[in-house]
């Protein structure tokens, strides 16, 4: 399965300039776009190139520990009332699906023979990925970090350190995630001859939003098939997680077609939206431009970019890859808030039922599916059957999580 | 023909390049970038740039990001950008708009296109708007007379040179380093051949910008391109100042002797 990750499906593509309906796009410097045409033509080509895809398929195989196992969760189920099926990402090597993508952009970088790779990154979950993917390929790296996440996350900056990465605190602005990206484009611009940007998510300027779909698309072809396998048909809904939304992109992407199956994106809704302290881009932000892409950001009146708000730092992005906004749009997907008090409820609960501690941002899609089951069970009349991203595994966030639930100890 | 493209005549019949400066709306205060500005026209600046602060400036490098904050911070708002470039427009000198493309498309394009024009603005500089993406712009600039600044840079293709330079009314700019906005301690080798690369297929004046900020700097680009584009060097002499007196003492030196510059090129 995992040996032709790359094989062509009939999943919605956006037009050639990168167009997801109204979104998408490229809204870049002139400077970049002679980078983004070659990453563009490398992609295409490598696409169609079977010792590529032999190569990314071994890569994912043996070294990501790909497929991922599909884990029916029966004391999880039971508390739920829907018959929920994981989708093991967590078990992959570097703890989340980031590692599909990083794998696929530094085997492209390699081919296109650029000897660098920068990355913005903001709990260092994709730091770490692109750090661990430039260790293996011999590749120059350095990660742009906000200065207030690079203090937040002592642990991922010394993992990054290790494996050999040059990690840089960003000073400007809000000193978090989106200036980390501003400060890595900036970089981009300057070195672009020997420096691929190897961006986190399913966002950015065209190709990045469809080309990390397929990079990370391995989740959704492999889930359908062992749904498949396991309960003889499709599932009634997937769920996923959504900050930039590659997790979520590259488990609906196989089921985009297939009409009963319900798809379901969890925004980070923090505090709540109503409270203005949130990072749900698509349920509580506007149409705009951010990052090279039209998508729905978080914006006050005048264009200017808003912070977000969540526990979980992977999330907590004040946009969207521009997909997501266009499966909004066409109604294809729903996405929906939850809160960090949701979230962390239903962290617990997975501890408890399945002894599986899971990323406080794949908490989220848990979370969304204790709310949704009972909902399904009562459109359906019986018990649903839903397909969970679990998108990444909650070592990293076990400082965060027992300050929450306030179970560390007391310094003595 | 567009005030810019006057202005840029004029220029090239005393034998010299035309002098833009850069100052973002709103810096440190919106009275205080009026003044700026004002300041600027007065000590020899032809054109000012009156740049929209944004949140996300990727195109700029730590000078402008630094300002275009402090005017964030203070409450500057796009309709304050109005009143600034009406105010400098006042003074007779050139205005023209220097902005990312997230605040126009908030604001509403054809609005936005609209109020600019009746503010006495020229035309927009759009670092992160390529033609490609242009459709609504082309038409609301259209619409409402503007001038159109897309920029090229020393990685444009042949190809797209031609196609950018096609899109654009009043004048080009060229990016003169693959890089950010920042003083630099050497011009660029770059920036001759892209200038020479868009003659080859426009007539429109070519500005180049990044990097510069002596009086021998200006000198130097005034010897191949029709006008100097100077920005970061010129907002230091506000954000480095300590007190505003100061500041505008030094920018107009920095002024008088870019326009010094501009009058002795290098060739």
């Amino acid at each position: 399965m995992s040996a032709d990750a790359l094989a062509p499906v009939a999943g919605p593509q956006p037009d050639s300039a990168g167009h997801f309906g109204r979104f998408g796009g490229r809204f870049v410097p002139e400077a970049l776009v002679a980078a983004l045409d070659e990453l563009d033509g490398a992609w295409r080509t490598a696409m169609t190139d079977e010792s590529f895809r032999a190569e990314f398929g071994a890569l994912l195989r043996d070294y990501a520990g790909t497929p991922s196992l599909l884990y029916e969760a029966r004391r999880f189920s039971a508390k739920v009332g829907a018959r929920v099926l994981l989708k093991r990402e967590d078990l992959n090597h570097t703890g989340a699906h980031k590692v599909r993508n990083v794998l696929g952009q530094a085997l492209l970088t390699k081919r296109m023979g650029k000897t660098r790779v920068i990355a913005e990154t903001g709990a260092g979950q994709h730091g770490v990925a692109t750090a661990t993917a430039a260790a293996l390929f011999d590749l120059e790296c350095v990660v742009y970090m906000g200065q207030v996440d690079t203090e937040r996350q002592a642990l991922n900056v010394a993992r990054m350190r290790m494996l050999g990465a040059t990690v840089v605190p960003v000073t400007n602005g809000s000193r978090t995630l989106k200036d980390a990206m501003n400060e890595a484009m900036r970089d981009w611009v300057a070195n672009v001859d020997e420096t691929h940007y190897l961006i986190g998510t399913a966002a950015g300027p065209h190709p990045f939003p469809a080309m990390v779909r397929d990079f990370v698309r391995g989740i959704g072809d492999e889930a359908r098939q062992q749904c498949l396998d396991l309960t003889g048909g499709l599932p009634d809904a997937v769920t996923a997680c959504v900050g930039g939304g590659s997790n979520a992109l590259g488990i609906f992407h196989a089921f985009v077609g297939d009409e009963a199956v319900r798809l379901y994106g969890f925004e980070a809704g923090g505090d709540g939206v109503a409270t203005g302290r949130h990072a749900a881009s698509i349920t509580g932000g506007s149409a705009g431009v951010l990052h090279g892409t039209r998508t729905f950001v978080l914006q006050d009146a005048d264009g200017q970019t808003l912070e977000s708000h969540s526990i979980s730092a992977g999330l907590d992005y004040p946009g969207v890859g521009p997909e997501h906004a266009w499966l909004h749009d066409t109604g294809r997907a729903n996405y929906l808030p939850v809160t960090d008090d949701e979230a962390m409820a239903a962290f617990e609960l997975l501890c408890r039922t399945e002894g599986i501690i899971p990323a406080i941002e794949s908490a989220h899609a848990l979370a969304g599916t204790v709310a949704l089951a009972p909902k399904l069970a009562v459109e359906l009349g019986r018990e649903p059957t839903i397909v969970v991203n679990l998108s990444g595994r909650g070592d990293k966030d076990v400082h965060t999580a027992g300050d929450y639930f306030g179970i560390l100890d007391k310094e003595r | 023909m567009s005030r810019i493209g006057v202005a840029f005549d004029k220029a090239r019949a005393d034998g010299r390049a035309l002098l833009v400066g850069c100052m973002p709306a709103g810096f440190p205060t919106v009275e205080g970038s009026i003044a700026a500005m004002t300041a600027m026209v007065e000590a020899g600046v032809d054109v000012i740039e009156v740049e929209i602060p944004y949140s996300d400036p990727v195109m700029d490098g730590p000078v402008i990001q630094r300002a275009s904050d402090i005017a964030l911070a203070g409450g500057v708002r796009t309709a304050d950008t109005m009143r600034i470039i009406e105010a400098v427009a006042a003074t007779g000198a050139p205005v023209v708009t220097m902005t990312y493309w997230n605040p126009v498309e908030r604001y509403g394009v054809d609005v936005f296109a609209r109020d600019l024009a009746s503010a006495g603005g020229t035309g927009l500089i759009t670092p992160d708007l390529i033609p490609d993406e242009a459709d609504e712009w082309l038409a609301a600039s259209d619409a409402h007379g503007l001038d159109r600044t897309f920029l090229v840079s020393p990685s444009s293709t042949d190809a797209r040179l031609a196609m950018t330079v096609q899109h654009c009314r009043g004048f080009v700019y060229a990016t003169a380093v693959m890089g950010v906005t920042g003083a630099r301690a050497r011009t660029s080798d770059a920036a001759p051949t892209l200038v020479s690369r868009a003659r080859a297929v426009t007539d429109l004046p070519i500005g180049v910008g990044l990097g510069v900020g002596t009086g021998a700097q200006a000198g130097t680009v005034a010897g191949y391109a029709d006008g100097v584009i100077v920005g970061s060097a010129l907002v230091r002499c506000v954000l480095d100042a300590p007190t505003e007196a100061e500041g505008l003492a030094a920018l107009r030196t920095l002024s008088a002797e870019l326009a010094e510059g501009v009058r002795n090129p290098t060739r």
